[in-house]
C-alpha cells in the first residue's frame, strides 16, 4: 500500500523483443526504478490496438510494483496510428493465436531474463486480449495467474472458427495451467452471460482454480474510462480484484 | 475483434482522407466495436487503398439501424438517378 513518505519513480519505454518465429516487435515496458526483485505482468492488448489506453494500464501495474510489458501484436502489418493499424488487421480477419502465444510468451520471456526478476508472471488482456489471456493460460508454461476482462468468443461454434483461429480457446480447458480470474458485465453481448456460463462450467469440470465475477448493469469494456461503456463502480472494484489477486498469486 | 464479423469486397472510387483525395480500392464492412462512436457496436465501413499504407482509409462508423437507412438511401439515389441519366439519353 503506497504512502505518502515513499519514494516513487518509474522508467517506461519502447524496447525491442523476438516474438514468435523470431520476429522483432516492439514492446512497451514499463517498471519501477527499484534494485529489489519484480514479479512481472504481461498485457495483451485489445482490438483497438496497441494505443495509450494500454500504455497506461501498462504503467499502472508499474506504479504498483510490477514489472510489466505489453507486446505490439499487430506491427507485423506495419506501423501507423493504432486506430488505422487495429482496423487493418481487422480487415485481414484478426491476428493468428499461434502468433499471439509466440509474442506473449516471448514478453513473459523477456521478463524473466532480467536480474531482478522473481520468476513470477501474470497475464492480462482486455476485449480480444481477455480471450487471449485465457489462451495464454492453458497453452504457455511459466504463467502463475491470469486475469480475463470480458474476453469474447472464448466458446466459439465450429462455424466461427478461422485459419487466425482454428481453435475454440474452451476446448483448452484441461490444460489451464494457473488461477484464473474473470471479469465480466451482464449487459455484454461479447461474451454474453450464457457463454460465461458454458465457460464456467467446463471449469469446473475440470476442477479448475477460478473465479468470475458478473457486474451488474455493466456491458462490455466497463472499465474503459474514455468509452461510454464505462460504469465507475465496477471498475474500481474490478481493479480492487485485480490487484489482489496478482498480489496474492505473484507477490505472495 | 469480438465479434471477428467483417466482409470485405473491391471496389471503385475515390474517397477524401485527412489530407486529400485519393483512389479507393476496397471495403471493408465490419460489425464491430467502434472507435470513436458513442456504441458498444456499429456497423463499420472502411474504404482503404492498401496500396498506399495503413492510413489511406476513410472510415464510418454508423448505428445498425443508420447502417439499414443508409442502405436504402444508397438504393434510392442510385434509382433515381440512373432513371434521370436514362431519360437524358
Amino acid at each position: 500500500m503506497y504512502q505518502t513518505d515513499m519514494y516513487e519513480g518509474m522508467i517506461a519505454e519502447t524496447v525491442s523483443i523476438n516474438g514468435h518465429n523470431g520476429d522483432n516487435i516492439y514492446a512497451y515496458y514499463a517498471r519501477p526504478i527499484t534494485s529489489e526483485p519484480l514479479p512481472g505482468v504481461v498485457l495483451i492488448h485489445h482490438m483497438p490496438g496497441w494505443d495509450e489506453w494500454y500504455r497506461e494500464f501498462t504503467r499502472k501495474f508499474a506504479h504498483h510494483g510490477y514489472a510489466a510489458i505489453s507486446p505490439n501484436l499487430y506491427q507485423r502489418s506495419g506501423h501507423g496510428t493504432p486506430e488505422d493499424m487495429a482496423m487493418k488487421i481487422r480487415s485481414e480477419g484478426g491476428v493468428p493465436d499461434d502468433q499471439v502465444m509466440g509474442d506473449v510468451e516471448a514478453s513473459m520471456k523477456y521478463l524473466n531474463s532480467l536480474p531482478n526478476s522473481t520468476g513470477k508472471f501474470g497475464v492480462i488482456g482486455t476485449c480480444s486480449g481477455g480471450r487471449q489471456t485465457y489462451l495464454a493460460a492453458c497453452r504457455i508454461d511459466g504463467f502463475n495467474a491470469a486475469v480475463d476482462c470480458w474476453g469474447g468468443r472464448v466458446v466459439q461454434a465450429k462455424e466461427e472458427l478461422t485459419p487466425q483461429q482454428p481453435i475454440a480457446p474452451i476446448d483448452y480447458t484441461k490444460d489451464l495451467k494457473c488461477p484464473l480470474l474473470g471479469l465480466f458485465g451482464e449487459e455484454d453481448q461479447s461474451p454474453p452471460p450464457d457463454q460465461v456460463a458454458i465457460h464456467e462450467e467446463e471449469l469446473k469440470k475440470h476442477n479448475k482454480n477460478y473465479e468470475f465475477h458478473m457486474y451488474q448493469n455493466a456491458g462490455h469494456g466497463f472499465m474503459y474510462y474514455d468509452r461510454p461503456m464505462y460504469r465507475q463502480e465496477a471498475a474500481v472494484d474490478a481493479w480492487a480484484k485485480i490487484t489482489e489477486f496478482f498480489d496474492k498469486h505473484l507477490k505472495g | 475483434m469480438c465479434t471477428m464479423v467483417v466482409e470485405s469486397t473491391k471496389i471503385t472510387g475515390s474517397g477524401k482522407g485527412t489530407n486529400s483525395w485519393f483512389p479507393i480500392q476496397e471495403v471493408n464492412v465490419s460489425y464491430d466495436h467502434p472507435f470513436h462512436a458513442p456504441m458498444e457496436y456499429t456497423v463499420n465501413l472502411d474504404f482503404t487503398n492498401e496500396s498506399m499504407g495503413p492510413s489511406a482509409r476513410v472510415v464510418v462508423e454508423l448505428s445498425a439501424r443508420s447502417a439499414e437507412e443508409l442502405i436504402g438511401t444508397i438504393r434510392e439515389a442510385l434509382r433515381r438517378g440512373e432513371k434521370a441519366i436514362a431519360q437524358g439519353k
